[in-house]
């Protein structure tokens, strides 16, 4: 289990983390704050075209926009129901009106893009990258430091949770309906968060030992360079290009 | 504090809220020693580690180190790179996501510049034996690989002294004895706690048993003459 991942050195993965980070947030606020189909439909297309050039692979694309899009599809069902206007179909005193589903394609359209985009831009990043792009970016450092061991120990907790749960199946445990089964499911909760917690502190003594003072270094330092500026320029560009079509 | 690098005299430890483990030790290390700690599983030999370096504060005695009396916090900043204390668990000391940022850590805290702090990093790997590791995973190295990482983040910061908490616990042979020939060639002062006999004798000076919350020489105490024959 992943969450990051270096795609290869496309032509997005030499632009600045900085420049990426800054890109992928004007770009969300953008889209967020347009309503007009052409405007998303435009921004859409910028999207996968920024997806090709990062070179993000199909699957991983795929795999992060269904699981986004099976919670859309529960938007698409459920937020017609709520919004007054033409009935396109009914079931009983259900009724799903155009309207609602409009606004529901707009959500979806607009959740599409940014996904995509924050799957160009920052997926293709090495976390410690991200980190240091956000704490210089005035990110405060305590929640950089979540980040970045959240991305390293998922994977130590997720092993240590199959450990336990494997211990559990060979002892015979099947998971039913009954008290027995609520408890020892919450004690192997109760014991996945001491253990972690545990580890936190042993971890925070590690780093103690090599004089850590709450500050991290990066080994390459970054440097802001000709190419950096133009890709600013262009996402810039195109923020303003999605703009002026909203207002037209 | 004469010549020890390391002296402890009279520590007591208990962990809250009463459980006593370490019930007045008195201990120096002196420059060239190799000190092998044996001991039952939780008679206090990683918390007596813990309280060389600062990590843990005794409950009582004086603890001093490189010619000084060390009490506070801020003292033990400089006892932490000159003693480099090497986890039980890989995973607790690795956490950067590659080995060369991992192994960088110490020397980038200590004010290199990254690229003095590279170069150093990649001349520690090749001291372990591991050329080539730099852009590796640090979660998907096996044990043994882990475990020669870790030293090697803590080599970095050339330290005087190396406390070796089990080093080869957990390990199969191959690298146990990779392990072992790679602390044989290094130049410093170490403690290493191991359950193995057979591992500690061709790598030490001395041998010390615990038991009691005390350290007895020799390792003759059948507490520890016990838990070295398995
Ligand atoms: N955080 C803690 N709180 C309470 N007791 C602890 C804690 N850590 C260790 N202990 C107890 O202290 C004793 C010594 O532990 P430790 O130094 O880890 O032993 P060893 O390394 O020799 O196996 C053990 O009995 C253990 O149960
Ligand atoms: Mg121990």
């Amino acid at each position: 289990m992943i969450i990051f991942g270096t795609l290869g050195r496309s032509f997005i993965g030499r632009i600045d983390p900085r420049v990426r980070v800054l890109a992928a947030v004007l770009f969300s606020i953008v889209v967020v704050l347009c309503r007009g189909y052409g405007v998303l439909a435009t921004a859409l297309a910028a999207t996968v075209l920024l997806a090709v050039v990062a070179r993000v692979g199909a699957g991983q694309a795929l795999r992060r926009l269904t699981e986004l899009n099976v919670f859309m599809l529960l938007v698409a069902v459920s937020l017609p129901l709520f919004i007054p206007g033409t009935p396109v179909f009914h079931i009983g005193a259900l009724s799903w009106s155009s309207e609602g589903l409009w606004r529901a394609g707009l959500i979806a359209a607009r959740a599409n893009a940014i996904m995509i985009a924050m799957t160009a831009l920052l997926a293709t990043m090495e976390p410690a990258h991200l980190g240091f792009a956000l704490s210089h970016l005035g990110c405060p450092d305590k929640l950089v430091h979540v980040l970045l061991f959240m991305v390293r120990y998922v994977e130590v907790v997720h092993v240590e949770y199959h450990r336990l749960r494997d211990a559990m199946r060979l002892r015979g445990f099947r998971p039913r309906f009954n008290r027995h089964t609520l408890r020892s499911l919450g004690y192997l909760t109760g014991m996945l968060l001491v253990r972690s917690l545990e580890r936190g502190e042993r971890i925070m003594q590690a780093m103690k030992c090599r004089g850590f003072r709450g500050r991290f270094y990066v080994l390459d330092p970054l440097k802001i360079c000709g190419r950096d500026v133009g890709f600013a320029a262009a996402s810039a560009a195109l923020a303003a290009f999605l703009v002026w079509m909203e207002w037209q | 504090m004469s010549e020890a690098l390391i002296r402890l005299e009279g520590i007591e430890f208990s962990y809250p809220p009463d459980r006593e483990v370490l019930a007045g030790v008195d201990f120096a290390l002196s420059p060239g020693e190799r000190v092998g700690l044996v001991g039952p599983n939780g008679c206090g030999k990683t918390t007596l580690l813990h309280i060389m370096v600062g990590l843990l504060k005794p409950t009582a005695g004086t603890l001093g180190a490189f010619g000084k009396p060390r009490r506070e916090e801020a003292d033990f900043h400089e006892v932490r790179r000159r003693a480099g204390l090497v986890f039980q668990d890989g995973d607790d000391q690795l956490f950067c996501p590659t080995v060369i940022e991992d192994v960088a850590f110490g020397p980038l805290n200590l004010d290199k510049s990254p690229r003095e702090a590279r170069a150093v990093a990649t001349e520690t790997l090749r001291l372990v034996g591991l050329e080539g590791f730099e852009e590796r995973i640090t979660y998907k190295l096996s044990g043994g690989e882990k475990r020669l990482v870790s030293l090697a983040t803590i080599l970095a910061m050339k330290p005087d002294v190396l406390l070796l908490d089990e080093p080869t616990g957990a390990l199969d042979e191959a690298s146990k004895q990779r392990v072992g020939e790679v602390l044989r060639g290094l130049p410093q002062a170490m403690i290493i706690v191991s359950h193995e006999r057979g591992f500690l004798e061709p790598l030490t000076t001395r041998i010390l048993g615990m038991s009691g919350g005390k350290l007895v020489a020799n390792s003759q105490s059948p507490i520890a003459a016990r838990s070295i024959s398995r």
